[in-house]
């Protein structure tokens, strides 16, 4: 038993070396294929992340006028509070936006705002609603309030990008799925030539009394060897690429607070999908290519 | 051992090649089929080991019934018949061992006993020194002896031969006669078809005519009997 499968493994490395250019060139359109799936799926599941946390800590924020005082302020926020579905208010002094601004902008940037005799930065209130869905009714509703000046929603930026990244995937997907059909019809090629130049000894197996498993064992592990090749190079390419942007961006993705999917769970759900694909694609090319010629 | 009964064959595009043939072959018997080219000799041949299938009729092979044979177990029945051809159907890039091995590797022997059996065939056809060398190196009656090791391998109740000497010398065709009539001596049965008058007329042995897909002529040792 063990002898035979290394005996259709070896005679399958056998084969892909024998038929070594076209291997390489259903190889090629493997890697290619997964590639492109492999970045949508990062995309993917960046943007399925994304979505998660935005929706759980969804929130907007208010601005009053800039001469509001602290007071005003706190009763203001006392009345959103009181609208229904809300959450919670948390008052931002215009000191505190302040302090966050030059934080933000960082120790050179942030001294433009010394610049400033007086704290041009209006009081923020950050609007929690309980029900993320109800945030565009609490958000009009807040709006009409006497002393508000403007409301903000800061992620819809986000939800633009969201939008953007969706479309990129959905292109995405109809390109994989086309040059996955592409890949298997070489790699059925490519076996399709292999079983040619072997059909003398193909024909004599089927003299002696092999069995027709017997005679497609081999070229299944062309396929799948293949397959395995070709979806190998994206996973090492992807898996490292992915890891030192994210080791670069410190794990966030740039200009929205968003982190990153963490790079070692990405990696695994990357490399075992890809494999996984590799394998089938380069199995499905196998048995497509040798049914035909089995017939005794 | 092989019997036929009314068995007819249509090739799919209309030609008649067999017309309502029933022959018993029996255990041991060495049977020899001649008939001029195209008359049905090799469907018949073919037929037995389900190369083909008839269009109508029964057939029986070693217990096998021909006509209900699952196709899974096509292989079953070809490793109870050794098969020869007139192009030997040697591999090219292996020995004359490993091509002997080839056929018993397929049915999934183990290498130790594979080596043994190689030995053993290749010694009953007086070939143990030539083990190692390529078909391109052998002579073609050594390439032929090689192929008939090969379908001795694996001990089959029945050989097959298809034109064996077709492609041979006279002397060399004695030489591969020889060792089908010593195969036979220890109870193999043996078909073959062929066109050699010589050696059917000095060879005694039955003899079963083909013309136009019938059977003419069926007689225990008998002669080739068609004119040059």
């Amino acid at each position: 038993m063990m002898s035979r499968i290394f005996r259709h493994l070896r005679e399958g490395i056998k084969n892909v070396i024998r038929n070594g250019w076209m291997s390489f060139a259903s190889m090629s359109a493997v890697i290619v294929t997964l590639a492109v799936l492999g970045f949508s799926l990062i995309l993917t599941f960046n943007v399925a992340q994304m979505s998660t946390d935005v929706t759980s800590q969804l929130e907007f924020s208010a601005f009053l006028n800039v001469n509001a005082t602290q007071q005003t302020g706190s009763a203001i926020a006392a009345q959103i509070k009181a609208l229904p579905g809300v959450e919670s208010v948390q008052v931002i002094s215009k000191n505190e936006g302040l302090a966050q601004m030059k934080k933000e902008l960082g120790s050179e940037m942030g001294d433009v705002l010394n610049a400033f005799k007086q704290n041009p930065l209006p009081i923020q209130l950050v609007v929690k609603p309980a029900d993320p869905h109800q945030i565009d009714r609490i958000a009009r509703q807040v709006e009409e309030i006497q002393g508000v000046a403007t409301v903000r929603d800061p992620h819809q930026l986000a939800a633009a990008i969201f939008r953007t990244l969706a479309i990129v995937r959905d292109v995405g997907v109809v390109f994989v799925v086309a040059l996955l059909i592409t890949s298997m019809f070489l790699i059925s090629n490519t076996i399709r030539i292999t079983i040619f130049s072997r059909r003398r000894e193909i024909e004599i197996m089927k003299l002696v009394g092999a069995t027709n498993w017997f005679i497609r064992w081999p070229f299944i592990v062309e396929g799948m060897l293949i397959g395995l090749v070709g979806a190998v190079v994206p996973v090492l390419v992807l898996v490292y690429g992915y890891r030192s942007l994210y080791i670069r961006a410190k794990g966030v993705f740039s200009g929205l607070a968003f982190p990153l999917v963490q790079a070692g769970d990405l990696g695994v759900k990357l490399a075992v999908i890809l494999l996984a694909i590799g394998l089938f694609i380069g199995l499905w090319g196998g048995v497509m290519s040798v049914r035909r010629f089995l017939r005794v | 051992m092989i019997e036929m009964q009314d068995v007819w064959k249509e090739y799919p595009n209309g030609t008649q090649a067999l017309n309502g043939i029933s022959v018993q072959i029996q255990k041991g018997e060495f049977v020899y089929v001649v008939g001029p080219s195209g008359a049905g000799k090799s469907t018949f041949i073919k037929l037995m080991y389900r190369e083909v299938r008839p269009t109508r009729g029964h057939i029986f092979v070693n217990g096998f019934n021909i006509e209900r044979l699952k196709d899974h177990k096509i292989p079953l029945l070809r490793r109870s018949i050794g098969v020869v051809f007139q192009d030997f159907k040697l591999l090219p890039k292996l020995t004359a061992a490993e091509n002997v091995a080839f056929a018993l590797e397929v049915i999934g022997l183990s290498h130790k006993q594979i080596r043994k059996r190689v030995r053993e065939v290749l010694s009953q056809v007086g070939l143990e020194d030539k083990m190692d060398m390529l078909p391109s190196q052998l002579s073609g009656g050594e390439q032929q002896r090689v192929a008939v090791a090969r379908s001795l391998a694996n001990n089959p109740a029945v050989i097959i031969a298809d034109e064996p000497t077709g492609n041979l010398d006279p002397d060399t065709s004695w030489g591969i006669m020889r060792l089908f009539q010593h195969i036979n001596d220890r109870g193999t049965t043996i078909v073959m078809a062929t066109h050699n008058r010589e050696i059917v007329n000095s060879m005694r042995r039955r003899v079963i005519a083909i013309e136009n897909g019938v059977i003419v002529r069926d007689e225990e040792k008998g002669y080739y009997g068609y004119d040059e």
